[in-house]
């Protein structure tokens, strides 16, 4: 259908012959402090049905080098270097040549849906000027392949689909509907940036699927961009791993995430919280291993390789001279030969490679750090400690109005709808849901203090409906919350010594424990007390999170809120924060209650968790308990759809994908909430069927601590958790 | 402060960091305020805009001292007399020595000027920010004011008003012109709080159990301090020309007294055929106005910790807190410009 263009060189596309190459690349920005040389020498080939990862944390130029290949940065930047579709240079083409291209033999897919597509027109509208732009159809055939289109990426009812406006899309089906527009002419490369990263974990597995069944429809190479390895482990065949904008090691999945060569890689992997993390009953969780420092600024680079300053092994060589990308020694070099150019071997850019996993244990690169041992209260068998925060059927609704100037309610929004739980003394209780589960109201609904709708929040024994003002300020000082975004809550226009001194003036301390209090909370949080006179803008994103968490706990409170707390953060920076969670909670015995979206993190951080679905807790227990058995089917979906840093693991794994997106809480379906999507009731006799549309299942107790909101419970492993 | 938890299960009484058995750091911590005058402090520009206000304050009170005129005396040898050693900046029509005559009203409109830019916009902040963050019935009372205030003839107010305060003083005068010259800029304060105060750095502080009027004094009104400072330096100059507009026909400074208003008011006419009956004065008013914005400018750099303008010019010249680490600062800001470059294309 679109081999139109006599122009193309290579017309029939070999195989094995590489689609796009891009060589050498390099781009470099003018900035105030100089120029940012944010991408130094990409070099990657990828061929026809074959999935490229690039990873890399923020800032290290692989979205950069990406838009460095459509042609779409700003005129400002200087590229230098070669990509090469299909053997057609295509630096240095004019903008009308690569609009011909761009769409056509490249397809992208960005990762904000709702800028991506433009609000004024419809869906189908859209997918049919990117037909007619690189195809002469008429209206009719265009609208029909826009149709055929949406059904491919898995977009219910298509045909009334087509003509709906992108506002009328979920996040998820946006995505779909930007991967129809993607591969609406056939391209022959996918290019696919940080595609998943803005939805939810659900979500992110069916687009995940539809960008499978895309390729698969168009045999086209996939570049994917992501910093989540997980999402590299199982979709991608060969990765490149990002820093300082150059690539630092590459190869085939496997060899790079078992057999890692760079310091780099090694301490990614070993940053992220795992979802598989075994942790048997009663021993030491696993510590993660952060790589200290930050990465460096990309203006006047110091002569060496830039990841010396933070690498553990670093020797006089790592600073004076870079290392370049070459072969591994101990990969297997006859074979290593012959597959040099198609990008088959594994390379790594480090001056020790060789030593690594032959010398040097690789798990040995990064110290270890030590997690203070569990606290007197930790040891307590939990029915012993006193409960902080309990919730018992917390209901908060709110009124959808209409009419300008006579408000009449014409429908609620159930935003919480009866929720319970408890937090006893020194525990963590991970509280987990995609967006628009209730997670935030219910936090807001604690920290608020109101006098609720229904159901009552018992902080520390006291119910907080009849509390005078000078309780509740008094309750403010023992329970305090931290922040997701670590810049919007940080008054950046005031130094941080004062940021750490507000709670404490508020709460009335004098002069002299305030100065001596503000540099005690910097040193606690990993910082310098020189820093105290600093605005928050002038320190990283890790240690502004620092400085919110020393200001939450600058009353020493018994409680505090976390909410999502590290989910702004690079996975190597994330890994310290959550170490200093783990190790003051232990220190400070604090409890925790941590909202999260990332299974993972609450994985590793939680000793209980809850799991919310439409403003409803679906399942809860210890945390042990509810990842090895979860038992109501939301639970073993939302488990199964987190991608494991593990390539074998993942191939292996099957998901159990959700159909549909999450209901409007403001229409909740009568009997269980859960059933429209339920996998479980797809499979249930008429009667069974029956039961879970009237009937709103209760909670059913599945051990001393675990609870499903199921009918039908019944523990399922999807984790694949077997002991590393 | 009654919420106590059984102390049995107390852990340690609060935690033990190294530096407690150190002793404290030798540097002590600066306050904002502090900051915010070093940092201004380190801005040429507006060190010379508080050089040149503080000028004229000095001749505008000590300036009558040099010359032997008085505003009020007329040289009868002299009408409409060019510069010269006699008269420094030549007479008037009646023979006023104009130095004499401008010194005297930059006197008043320095204070009518600088007080009802200041006067104005805290009303203007207060009443918008209060407005906004508390909404409700707060914001409709405080808004129907507004409105009110806004839909109201001003000029007529005053003109009104102005024969009740004859006699008094006439710095009754400042506040009515201060009261009829907020509204706009209220509302404005009141839509930027809106956005404000859902930030998480107030709900941050509001969790921690700060009284709502200091959020809003601490929090909500110096995230829009350029906003603020830009609005009195405008109503500066506004205040200036209005009250001349007002004495011009008869209210506010009266004769024989006199403000820069109405020595620039009563020379206009001859400005084209003797220049410097107009230049003088209109350039004193113009050097009030570049004063104020230059330390405006320079107060805005200050309180914000993005600007460029306030920043040590070296960092080599400050001392380094340890020679081995290098500075936290230098890394964490160029990779935010790196990222948000990677973001923006």
């Amino acid at each position: 259908m679109t081999e139109t263009s006599p122009a193309q060189p290579t017309e029939a596309l070999d195989a094995t012959q590489p689609v796009l190459e891009v060589s050498d690349l390099t781009v470099s920005f003018p900035s105030e402090a100089g120029r940012v040389q944010a991408v130094r020498g990409v070099s990657y080939a990828v061929r026809p049905g074959e999935v490229l990862g690039i990873v890399g944390e923020s800032g290290s130029g692989k979205s950069v080098s990406s838009m460095a290949v459509l042609g779409l940065l700003p005129e400002t930047a200087e590229v230098t270097g070669s990509v090469k579709l299909a053997g057609r240079e295509l630096l240095g083409l004019g903008d009308a040549d690569l609009s011909k291209i761009r769409g056509k033999d490249i397809g992208m897919v960005f990762q904000d849906p709702l800028s991506a597509l433009t609000p004024v027109y419809s869906v189908g509208d859209q997918i049919i000027e990117a037909l007619q732009v690189h195809q002469s159809l008429d209206k009719a055939a265009a609208r029909k392949r826009a149709v055929e289109l949406l059904d491919v990426v898995g977009i219910p009812d298509s045909k009334r689909r087509v003509d709906a406006f992108p506002h009328e899309f979920s996040g998820g089906m946006r995505q779909r509907a930007m991967i129809a527009m993607a591969i609406a002419n056939d391209p022959k490369v996918i290019i696919a940036d940080e595609p998943t990263t803005a939805l939810d974990v659900t979500i992110q597995a069916q687009v995940l699927e539809v960008l499978k069944t895309a390729q698969e429809v168009t045999g086209a190479a996939i570049v994917m961009i992501t910093h989540d390895l997980g999402v590299i482990a199982g979709f991608a065949d060969r990765v490149q791993v990002m820093y300082a904008g150059k690539p630092v090691e590459a190869g085939p999945v496997d060899e790079v995430y078992y057999r890692p060569r760079m310091p780099y890689t090694i301490g990614l992997l070993g940053s992220i919280p795992r979802l598989d993390e075994a942790r048997a009953e009663g021993t030491e969780r696993r510590a993660l291993t952060p790589i200290d420092g930050n990465p460096p600024a990309m203006v006047d680079l110091a002569p060496g390789c830039p990841f010396a300053p933070r690498c553990p092994i670093a020797v006089d060589q790592c600073r004076t001279v870079e290392p370049e990308l070459t072969v591994a020694e101990g990969a297997d070099l006859p074979q290593a030969l012959n597959s040099v150019r198609a990008g088959e071997t594994p390379m790594a850019a480090c001056h020790r490679a060789h030593e690594i996993g032959a010398g040097l244990d690789r798990d040995a690169v990064y110290p270890l750090p030590v997690l203070p041992e569990a606290g007197e209260i930790e040891l307590l068998p939990r029915e012993e400690r006193a409960t902080v925060l309990e919730l018992d059927g917390l209901v908060k609704h709110f009124p959808l109005t209409k009419g300008a100037i006579v408000k009449r309610t014409v429908g609620t929004v159930r935003a919480v709808d009866g929720i319970s739980f408890d937090i006893r003394e020194g525990e963590t209780l991970g509280l987990v849901g995609e967006s628009g589960c209730g997670k935030t109201t219910t936090l807001l609904e604690i920290l608020d203090l109101p006098s609720g709708q229904a159901g009552t929040v018992t902080v520390f024994g006291k119910d907080i409906r009849g509390l005078s003002r000078a309780d509740r300020k008094g309750l403010r000082r023992d329970m305090q919350i931290v922040f997701q975004d670590p810049m919007a809550a940080l008054d950046a226009r005031m130094p941080i010594g004062d940021i750490l001194a507000e709670p404490l003036k508020t709460h009335g301390w004098d002069k002299e424990r305030i100065a001596a209090r503000v540099p005690e909370l910097l040193t606690m949080v990993g910082l310098e007390p020189e820093h105290a006179d600093r605005y928050p803008q002038e320190f990283s994103g890790g240690q502004r999170q620092r400085i919110s968490i020393a200001r939450a706990l600058a009353l020493e409170p018994k409680l505090v809120i976390l909410d999502e707390p590290v989910s702004a953060l690079d996975v190597s920076i994330q890994a310290g924060v959550l170490n200093l969670l783990d190790e003051l909670k232990t220190r400070l015995g604090l409890s925790y209650l941590f909202v999260a979206h990332d299974l993972s993190v609450v994985r590793h951080i939680a000793d209980r968790i809850a799991v919310m679905y439409l403003g409803r807790i679906v399942e809860s227990g210890a945390a042990d308990d509810v990842f090895a058995a979860p038992s109501h089917p939301y639970t073993q979906a939302l488990l199964s759809a987190v991608p494991l840093p593990d390539p074998r693991k993942e191939r292996e794994r099957s998901r159990i994908l959700l159909s549909g997106d999450l209901p409007s809480p403001a229409d909740v379906p009568s009997g269980c909430r859960f059933a429209g999507r339920c996998p479980k009731y797809a499979g249930l006799g008429e009667s069974e069927q029956a039961r879970c549309r009237d009937d709103d299942p209760a909670t059913a107790v599945l051990g001393p601590d675990h609870g499903a909101a199921c009918h039908y419970a019944a523990a399922v492993d999807v984790v694949a958790s077997a002991p590393q | 402060m009654s919420v106590q938890l059984p102390p049995a299960t107390e852990p340690a009484p609060g935690p033990v960091p190294p530096t407690e058995a150190e002793g404290r750091p030798a540097k002590t911590r600066t306050s904002r305020m502090r900051l915010t005058v070093r940092r201004f402090a380190r801005n040429r520009l507006a060190l010379f805009g508080l050089f040149l206000l503080v000028l004229l304050f000095l001749g505008a009170y000590g300036g009558p001292f040099l010359t032997k005129w008085d505003y009020q005396q007329h040289d009868y040898l002299n009408f409409l007399a060019s510069p010269s050693g006699d008269h420094w900046w030549g007479t008037t029509q009646g023979g006023v020595d104009l130095f004499a005559l401008t010194m005297r009203g930059l006197q008043k409109s320095l204070i009518i000027g600088l007080l009802v830019g200041v006067i104005s916009t805290f009303l203007a902040a207060t009443v918008g920010a209060f407005a906004a963050y508390f909404g409700g019935w707060t914001d409709r009372v405080l808004m129907w004011i507004v409105d009110l205030l806004l839909v109201m003839p001003s000029f007529l107010i005053i003109a009104v008003l102005s024969p009740m305060f004859r006699g008094s003083t006439w710095l009754i005068f400042v506040v009515l012109l201060g009261a009829f010259s907020w509204m706009i800029t209220g509302r404005v304060v009141r839509s930027m709080t809106f956005t404000l105060k859902d930030r998480e750095f107030v709900k941050a502080a509001k969790y921690m159990g700060v009284s709502a009027p200091v959020i809003i004094f601490r929090h909500i009104l110096p995230s829009m301090a350029s906003m603020l400072i830009i609005d009195t330096v405008i109503q500066v100059g506004a205040a200036v020309i209005g009250e001349s507009s007002l004495s011009y026909f008869g209210f506010g400074v009266q004769a024989p007294d006199v403000s820069l208003g109405t020595v620039i008011a009563d020379n206009t006419t001859n400005a084209t055929t003797y220049p410097w009956l107009f230049f003088f004065p209109a350039g004193c008013l113009v050097l009030i106005g570049v004063s104020i914005s230059f330390i405006g400018d320079g107060l805005r750099d200050a309180l914000d910790p993005n600007a460029s303008g306030a920043k040590v010019r070296s960092p080599r010249k400050k001392k380094q807190p340890k020679s081995g680490r290098p500075t936290a600062a230098v890394p964490a800001q160029t990779t935010a410009t790196a990222g948000s470059q990677g973001a923006a294309s």
